[in-house]
C-alpha cells in the first residue's frame, strides 16, 4: 500500500517499522512534525526535551541502554546539541542511534543557511541523505542497520523541501525489536582522555570501513547513459538537476559522509565532464577535488540560498523561463513578509516596547517578527536564549544606568530551552536588568508544541508545570512581575518601573496564543465614524485586520479575530466591539 | 503526462489544505504525486506557495518557473507576484479577494489597483473568482480554499467523484459538509 507522506511522516514510519522505542526532540522547523508523528505510534515512547542538547543525550544513552532511539532536531538545533554529538561519535551504540538533522537552504525558517553535512565530517559520523519521502523511510530503517553494524550513531540529513514535500510511499510491518542486553563497560561509555585515545582510533578504522562500504552500497546510485555529461548529487538537488539533465549520466549520493574516494575515480572513469550539483557548500566538489577528478561545481553555481531546475537550466544552458510577466517592474509588487497573527498577544507587548523607546534584546520565535514595520522594537536576535544573554552584554558594555532603557524579551518555551542559564548569569554577576518572559503557553512558531511551561506532555496529558516566578526568586531575582500584554496601561506602567530598579528583574507577560483552540474572543471589532479622527494611533500596531482605506479605518471582517487590542490604543474610543446577533 | 499546478495564498488562507486535496485526488487516480508545503514562519500571514505535481513520473516535487499548468491564487496580489509560474497558454485562477500587506497597511507602498485587467490582457485562460462570498454564502469565510479547488476542478481530467471522495477525506470531519457545498458552489460557477 502507498501513501502520500511527506518525508518528515516517512522518517517517523521508518523509526515505526525499525522497531525504535525512544524518541526524544525538540521542536525546530523544518524537523518536528518527525517527532509529532512518532507520538501517534504507541510502540514509540516519545518526548519533548527542553532542548536539543538534553533531547540527543536522552535518545543516546537509551540506545547505550539497549533501546533503538532517535532524536530530530533543525540544522541550528545541532549547534545545540553538538557537545554530545562529537563524544557519542567515540562511543559508538549499543542499539542503534539516529540523529535526524533538517537543513533549511533558502532560510525559510532560520537564521542562517548552515550545512550540517560539515558536522558529519567534524563529528566523523555516518551521514545519509534521502531525497524523497520513500528513501526518507528506507533509509531510516538502513541507518538502523548501519549503526549497529558500524557501532556508530548514524545522521540523516533533510532539508526543508525534502522534510515538507509528500511523496507517495509504501509502508510495511513493524519489527519488533527486543531490548539489547546492556553491559557495563566503562572502557566503551565513559570518556576520560585514557578511554578516548583509544576510541579516537578506533573511529579512523571505522571510517575506512565504511568508505569501503560505501563504494558497494545501493544507497549510492550510479546511472551511465552518456560518456560525455554527467553530474554528482545528492539529497533534493538531485530531483532539481535529474529534472534540468535527463539525459545526463548521474553518481547520487545517499551516503554523504563518509564519500568514497573510489566511487568517485569510478563515475570519473566513465564520463566526461562531471558537474557537482549540491546546494549550499561544496563538499561533495571538495571531495572529488581531493582525489584529483576535474568537476564544475561552485564557479558556476550558488553557495547561498536553493536550487532550482531552472536554476540550474540557465547556469548551464543559458536558457531562461517563459514569463507572463516579462518587462513587468516586480518591484513595483509589495512584499508580504509574515507578520504577527491578528489577536497575537506579542502585539501588545512590542507596542508598549515601542512606545518607550527601549532597545530590546531579542530571541527566536514568532516574537522575532517584532523587529519588523510597524512594531519596529527589537536591536539583536542570534539564537534560541540570546535575548537574555544578549541584555547582560548591554548591560556590561554600556553600564547599569543604560538598563534604564533596555529589556531582553524571549518565549516560554525558548526560556526554557536557553534562557534559563543567561538569567543565572545576570544574577551570579551582579547584572541589572529586565527580562521579559513572553508567555504564550505554547511553543508556538514550529506549530503549537507543548512545553514545561504549559502543563501537558507531548501526547497532551498533564505534565508538572514550572512556576516562572518560583523559578526566577529560586536563582536570586526578588523583583518578578506578571502582566497581561493587552493592558497597555499596566504594561507601560510595570515595564518603567522595572528598567527603573537597579537590580534583575523578571516580567512575565501572559497570554495565551491567538491560535489556541482555548482561546476564543467574542464579537468583531467595528469603527465608530463619528468618534474616529483618523489619527491611525491604531495602525501602530500593525494588525493586519487594520487598514485606511478611502481616507478612513477600516477593520477587515474576515480577518478580525476580536482580541481587543486596537480598543485599548484609541485614545478616542472609536473602536468598539460589535454587538453579537 | 505531468500536471504542474502552483497554489499561491497568504499564510492562514487553507493553501495547505488546498494542496493536499488536490495531491490525494491525483493518488486516488493512480498517479504519482509530489506536493510541496510551507510550515514555520512563512504561514504568519506571509506569502505562501505550494506545489502540486502528478502523472506518470515526477521528478522535482518543485514547479519550474514559467512551466505551471495552473496556478490557483487565493489573493490578487498573489496572482500577479507569482504569475510567472504560468507556462504559455496556462490557466491562471484567481481570487478576487484583497489582503493588504504590511508594506501597504503602513502606506508605503501600494496596492496596485489594476490587477484583474493586467492579468486578463496578459494571459488567455485567465479567470477571477469572488471566492470569498461564495464560500460566505456556502456557510463560511474559511471555505474559499474549496470554492476555489471547486472551479479548478471543473477543468481538470479528474472526476468530480474522485475530487468529492478525495475531499471526504481531506477535511476535517465537522466542516466536511460545508466543504462539499463550497466546492459545489465553485464548480458550477458560471460568468
Amino acid at each position: 500500500m502507498k501513501q502520500l507522506l511527506l518525508a518528515n511522516e516517512a522518517v517517523a514510519r521508518g523509526l515505526y517499522e525499525a522497531g525504535v522505542t525512544v524518541v526524544s526532540s525538540y521542536p525546530g522547523t523544518p524537523s518536528t512534525e518527525i517527532t509529532e508523528t512518532a507520538s501517534k505510534y504507541e510502540e514509540i515512547y516519545t518526548e519533548w526535551a527542553p532542548n536539543e542538547k538534553v533531547a540527543l543525550e536522552v535518545a543516546a544513552t537509551s540506545a547505550i541502554a539497549g533501546a533503538r532511539s532517535f532524536c530530530a532536531m533543525k540544522h541550528v538545533g545541532l549547534n545545540v546539541a553538538a557537545d554530545p554529538l562529537f563524544t557519542m561519535s567515540y562511543i559508538g551504540v549499543n542499539a542503534g542511534f539516529v540523529i535526524a538533522v533538517a537543513d533549511d537552504p533558502g532560510m525559510h525558517s532560520s537564521q542562517n543557511e548552515q550545512d550540517s553535512r560539515y558536522y558529519a565530517q567534524a563529528s566523523k559520523i555516518l551521514m545519509l541523505e534521502p531525497s524523497d519521502s520513500q528513501e526518507a523511510k528506507d533509509f531510516t530503517k538502513k541507518a538502523y542497520e548501519l549503526s549497529e553494524e558500524f557501532d556508530t550513531p548514524v545522521i540523516l540529513r533533510l532539508s526543508t523541501r525534502v522534510s515538507h514535500s509528500q511523496s507517495l510511499t509504501s509502508l510495511e510491518d513493524r519489527v519488533n525489536v527486543p531490548l539489547r542486553e546492556y553491559i557495563k563497560n566503562p572502557q566503551k561509555n565513559v570518556m576520560m582522555p585514557a578511554m578516548a585515545r583509544v576510541k579516537h582510533g578506533l573511529v579512523e578504522q571505522r571510517i575506512a570501513k565504511q568508505k569501503e562500504y560505501a563504494f558497494g552500497s545501493d544507497l549510492n546510485q550510479m546511472s551511465i547513459k552518456n560518456s560525455k555529461i554527467g553530474f554528482i548529487s545528492s539529497g533534493i538537488a538531485f530531483q532539481y538537476a535529474l529534472e534540468a539533465l535527463p539525459d545526463a549520466s548521474y553518481l547520487k549520493l545517499g551516503i554523504v559522509y563518509p564519500i568514497s574516494e573510489e566511487l568517485l575515480k569510478k563515475f570519473a572513469a566513465s564520463v566526461e565532464f562531471i558537474y557537482v550539483i549540491e546546494e549550499l557548500e561544496p563538499i561533495i566538489e571538495n571531495a572529488c577535488l581531493a582525489c584529483g577528478i576535474k568537476v564544475v561545481g561552485k564557479e558556476l553555481l550558488p553557495v547561498t540560498g536553493e536550487y532550482s531546475v531552472e536554476l540550474i537550466r540557465n547556469r548551464i544552458f543559458g536558457d531562461k523561463p517563459f514569463s507572463y510577466m516579462d518587462g513587468y517592474d516586480m518591484a513595483k509588487i509589495p512584499k508580504r513578509p509574515p507578520v504577527m497573527c491578528p489577536g497575537c498577544p506579542h502585539r501588545g507587548l512590542f507596542h508598549v516596547l515601542k512606545k518607550l523607546k527601549l532597545t530590546v534584546t531579542g530571541d527566536i520565535g514568532c516574537y522575532t517578527l517584532g523587529a519588523l514595520e510597524p512594531l519596529s522594537s527589537m536591536d539583536t536576535s542570534i539564537c534560541m536564549g540570546s535575548g537574555v544573554s544578549s541584555l547582560h552584554g548591554f548591560n556590561k558594555a554600556r553600564g547599569d544606568d543604560y538598563m534604564k532603557k533596555c529589556v531582553g524579551v524571549i518565549g516560554d518555551s525558548t526560556f526554557i530551552h536557553s534562557g534559563i542559564t543567561g538569567l543565572i548569569d545576570i544574577v551570579y554577576n551582579k547584572g541589572v536588568g529586565t527580562v521579559i518572559i513572553l508567555d504564550n503557553s505554547i511553543t508556538g512558531m514550529t506549530g503549537h508544541q507543548n512545553n514545561p511551561l504549559n502543563g501537558l506532555d507531548i501526547s497532551n496529558n498533564p505534565a508538572k508545570k514550572i512556576d516562572l516566578a518560583l523559578l526566577a526568586k529560586s536563582i536570586g531575582i526578588d523583583r518578578v512581575r506578571i502582566i497581561d500584554p493587552f493592558n497597555i496601561e499596566d504594561s507601560t506602567n510595570v515595564i518603567r518601573e522595572e528598567v527603573n530598579a537597579m537590580e534583575p528583574s523578571l516580567i512575565i507577560a501572559r497570554r495565551p496564543c491567538a491560535l489556541l483552540k482555548t482561546v476564543k474572543y467574542k464579537g468583531l471589532v467595528e469603527v465608530n465614524r463619528d468618534k474616529c479622527t483618523k489619527c491611525r494611533a491604531c495602525m501602530s500596531i500593525g494588525c493586519p485586520a487594520i487598514s485606511f482605506k478611502n481616507n478612513q479605518i477600516e477593520i477587515n471582517a474576515s480577518l478580525c479575530n476580536g482580541c481587543g487590542l486596537c480598543i485599548n490604543v484609541c485614545k478616542f474610543g472609536a473602536l468598539n466591539k460589535k454587538e453579537e446577533e | 503526462m505531468i500536471k504542474s499546478i502552483v497554489i499561491a495564498g497568504v499564510g492562514g488562507q487553507g493553501t495547505l489544505l488546498a494542496s493536499r486535496l488536490i495531491g490525494e485526488a491525483a493518488t486516488l487516480k493512480n498517479y504519482d504525486v509530489k506536493v510541496s508545503e510551507v510550515h514555520g514562519m512563512a504561514q504568519r500571514g506571509g506569502s505562501v506557495i505550494t506545489y502540486v505535481r502528478y502523472g506518470d513520473k515526477v521528478i522535482s516535487p518543485i514547479i519550474p518557473l514559467g512551466e505551471a499548468d495552473v496556478l490557483i491564487a487565493f489573493e490578487q496580489l498573489e496572482a500577479l507576484r507569482w504569475a510567472n509560474y504560468l507556462k504559455k497558454g496556462g490557466l491562471l485562477i484567481s481570487n478576487t479577494q484583497k489582503i493588504d500587506p504590511m508594506p501597504v497597511v503602513t502606506t508605503k507602498m501600494e496596492y496596485p489597483d489594476d490587477i484583474v485587467e493586467f492579468l486578463n490582457n496578459r494571459i488567455d485562460n485567465c479567470h477571477f473568482i469572488d471566492a470569498l462570498e461564495i464560500a460566505v454564502k456556502s456557510g463560511s469565510s474559511k471555505a474559499v480554499n474549496s470554492v476555489l479547488i471547486g472551479r479548478m476542478a471543473r477543468e481538470s481530467e479528474i472526476e468530480k467523484e474522485v475530487w468529492l471522495q478525495a475531499l471526504n477525506k481531506i477535511a476535517p470531519a465537522k466542516f466536511i459538509e460545508l466543504n462539499i457545498k463550497a466546492f459545489e458552489a465553485g464548480y458550477n460557477y458560471w460568468i
